[in-house]
């Protein structure tokens, strides 16, 4: 077949596919750039001139932004450093602690999104396209979610031994009605259109049917609710942290060194200064992010919001 | 429909939602590897003894009797013994509701007060930088965690003007001028993300009511651009805002445990923290199933007032 056959004919563009779209859409632009930043900047933190986020050095406590202070290395050799954003109470490197913080912050992030949008979108799937099964799931749902969101969080963590994975189960478990809901939406319109009702008039198999003509309606709007369940799931890791139940306090989060500077606060703010810039500018860029996103993708919903 | 009965028919329709969550609260809580009796008794007790307050407590029973028997029991407002405070959480929960309660209502005042006006601002200036900035406004703060404002206000507020207090909680009874002040920099802490949420609502809302033909009939008509905002188009897009209103209560409890926390605030959200921290179970129950319990009632009360306030809705 020659080539020029399947191309589109000359001086005429197709419109443009949603994906093109929104990565033209300026917040998907700045808000995925940043993202990126964190992204490598918590991959390659070794590499960006952080020392043992854990190593103390009770020499060099409370230094305030820029101070230098000598610390020994592994070898015994004793070298000179600067504290860029100022050190702890315990002498730990504040700037090696919050690059390395960006790491439990991404993880619990995507963790929390990918897990809460396929548990819920299988038990959307089941409750929208089984009458009898619908009643039970979404009475549990409602209550669910009459479960104040945080507190839920916070019931859940008093359950297990702290640790990044009880974390995210515990953010997990409050946001999967909610994606329960949007996906049974979803199903719920999808069954009355026609090409659904010919495909079930043809006897086609339930399992394929869900795959074929239901589930690919609800890849974009869990697309946007995903992101905004990693801004929120980011944010009450922080929390979480914050208020000393969350991951263990070793563990350098951006909750946790804010959690240690509280004590030290008034003379020395850097504690929960820059932890909080990078925390707040994450999560912020994460939301704009998910708006670009809901405008090009889900333009439905943009409308409703 | 009589009035009455669709109150009546909606109070109960509350009942299954508050049943789910008193099992998922009384199963989460008694599924856990830890023995309720054996933290009672303490590190000392021998087996017999561990034994004995399992029975006192009931814990030898079925699980199904020991639900109904513990939800028995919560329904007449006794939620057992607290663990780690040796009361009674009842009382527990009875002197902790008074900071709670006015930081709350406190803070519902205050975020109305600032976002209603913000939103209707937005609308009328739409696609100006008035609109830009408070939009920006709405995203930054649903962004910011309350913790790292609330440092923003201490340090300003407290530390460098000095003009506020930083922590702490005065009650109503020792005096209201103590008491207002303690709680202005918490509650405009907690104020910003429903600040946001609220305005961001209003803003919606209201754009789509000046689209309507009414508005656009009052404009032509030559009212004043005040009235046509407020009288017009704010009380028509009145449900909406006060529906999220009653949702933000969801955030507002949220951010009363990390607020409580912040400010050394002794109300119920700072109980939740320690009741979590000391694996006080009793306490952790009944605080959440007490929080779940007001949510779901204020979004009630919300339904049944604007349901009597526009005659549009049919009951």
């Amino acid at each position: 077949m020659a080539a020029g056959a399947t191309s589109a004919p000359q001086g005429v563009s197709r419109p443009p596919s949603a994906v093109a779209m929104a990565l033209r859409h300026p917040g998907v632009i700045v808000g995925g750039i940043v993202v990126l930043v964190v992204v490598l900047m918590g991959l390659l933190a070794p590499l960006l001139g952080t020392i043992d986020p854990s190593s103390i050095n009770p020499a060099a406590r409370n230094r305030v932004p820029g101070a230098e202070f000598t610390m020994r290395t592994d070898t015994g050799e004793r070298i000179r450093m600067t504290a860029l954003f100022g050190t702890d109470s315990l002498g730990r490197d504040i700037y090696s602690r919050t690059i390395y913080g960006a790491r439990v912050s991404l993880l619990v992030g995507v963790a929390v999104a990918s897990l809460s949008v396929l548990i819920g979108l299988a038990i959307g799937l089941v409750a929208g396209f089984f009458r009898w099964l619908d009643a039970v799931v979404m009475r549990i749902m409602d209550g669910l979610m009459a479960i104040p969101a945080i507190l839920l969080a916070i019931a859940m963590v008093s359950l297990f031994r702290a640790g990044v994975l009880t974390v995210i189960l515990a953010i997990v478990v409050p946001e999967i009605p909610r994606v329960v809901r949007l996906v049974r939406s979803i199903v719920l319109s999808v069954r009355e259109e026609p090409y659904v009702e010919a495909a079930v008039t043809l006897g086609t198999p339930t399992g394929k049917l869900l795959w074929r003509h239901v589930l690919p309606n609800t890849i974009a709007p869990l697309i946007v609710q995903g992101t905004f369940i990693c801004a929120s799931a980011i944010l009450v890791e922080a929390i979480l942290s914050f208020l000393g139940i969350g991951v263990p306090p070793e563990v350098p989060t951006w909750g946790n060194i804010m959690a240690e500077g509280r004590q030290v606060f008034s003379l020395y703010p850097h504690n929960i200064i820059y932890p909080g810039i990078f925390l707040a500018v994450t999560i912020l860029a994460v939301n704009v992010l998910g708006d670009g996103l809901r405008d090009t993708l889900d333009p439905k919903m943009a409308k409703r919001v | 429909m009589t009035l009455f009965g669709y109150i009546l028919r909606r109070l109960i329709g509350t009942i299954p939602v508050m049943l789910v969550v008193a099992v998922f609260i009384f199963l989460m809580l008694r599924l856990t590897p830890s023995d309720p009796a054996a933290i009672i008794a303490g590190d000392n007790a021998n087996a017999e003894q561990v034994a004995k307050i399992r029975q006192q407590l009931g814990l030898d029973q079925p699980m199904l009797t020991q639900f109904f028997i513990w939800f028995g029991k919560v329904l007449t407002g006794d939620f057992g013994e607290s663990f780690f405070f040796k009361k009674t959480v009842a009382a527990l929960i009875a002197e902790r509701i008074e900071p709670t309660l006015s930081l709350s209502l406190f803070t519902i005042v205050l975020a109305v007060l600032i976002a209603v006006p913000l939103g209707v601002l937005a609308a009328h200036r739409q696609g100006t930088w008035v609109d830009r900035l408070v939009m920006g406004f709405a995203v930054l703060g649903f962004s910011v965690p309350a913790f790292v404002i609330g440092y923003i206000f201490i340090y300003v507020f407290a530390i460098w003007l000095n003009w506020l207090p930083v922590q702490g909680y005065q009650r109503i009874s020792e005096g209201l001028g103590g008491w207002a002040l303690r709680l202005v920099l918490p509650a405009l802490t907690l104020s910003v993300i429903y600040v946001a949420l609220i305005a961001r609502m209003t803003r919606t809302s209201v754009l789509e009511v000046l689209s309507e033909d009414y508005v656009r009939t009052a404009r032509a008509k030559g009212q004043v651009e005040r009235k046509v905002m407020f009288r017009h188009a704010l009380r028509n897009a009145a449900v909406p805002i006060v529906t999220v209103i009653g949702l933000g209560v969801a955030l507002l409890i949220g951010g009363v445990v990390v607020t409580e926390s912040l400010y050394t605030i002794p109300g119920l959200g700072r109980l939740t923290v320690d009741a979590v921290l000391a694996r006080d179970y009793p306490t952790i129950q009944a605080v959440i199933l007490l929080f779940s319990f007001v949510y779901v009632m204020i979004n009630l009360a919300v339904d049944l007032i604007y349901t009597l306030l526009d005659p549009r809705i049919r009951y």
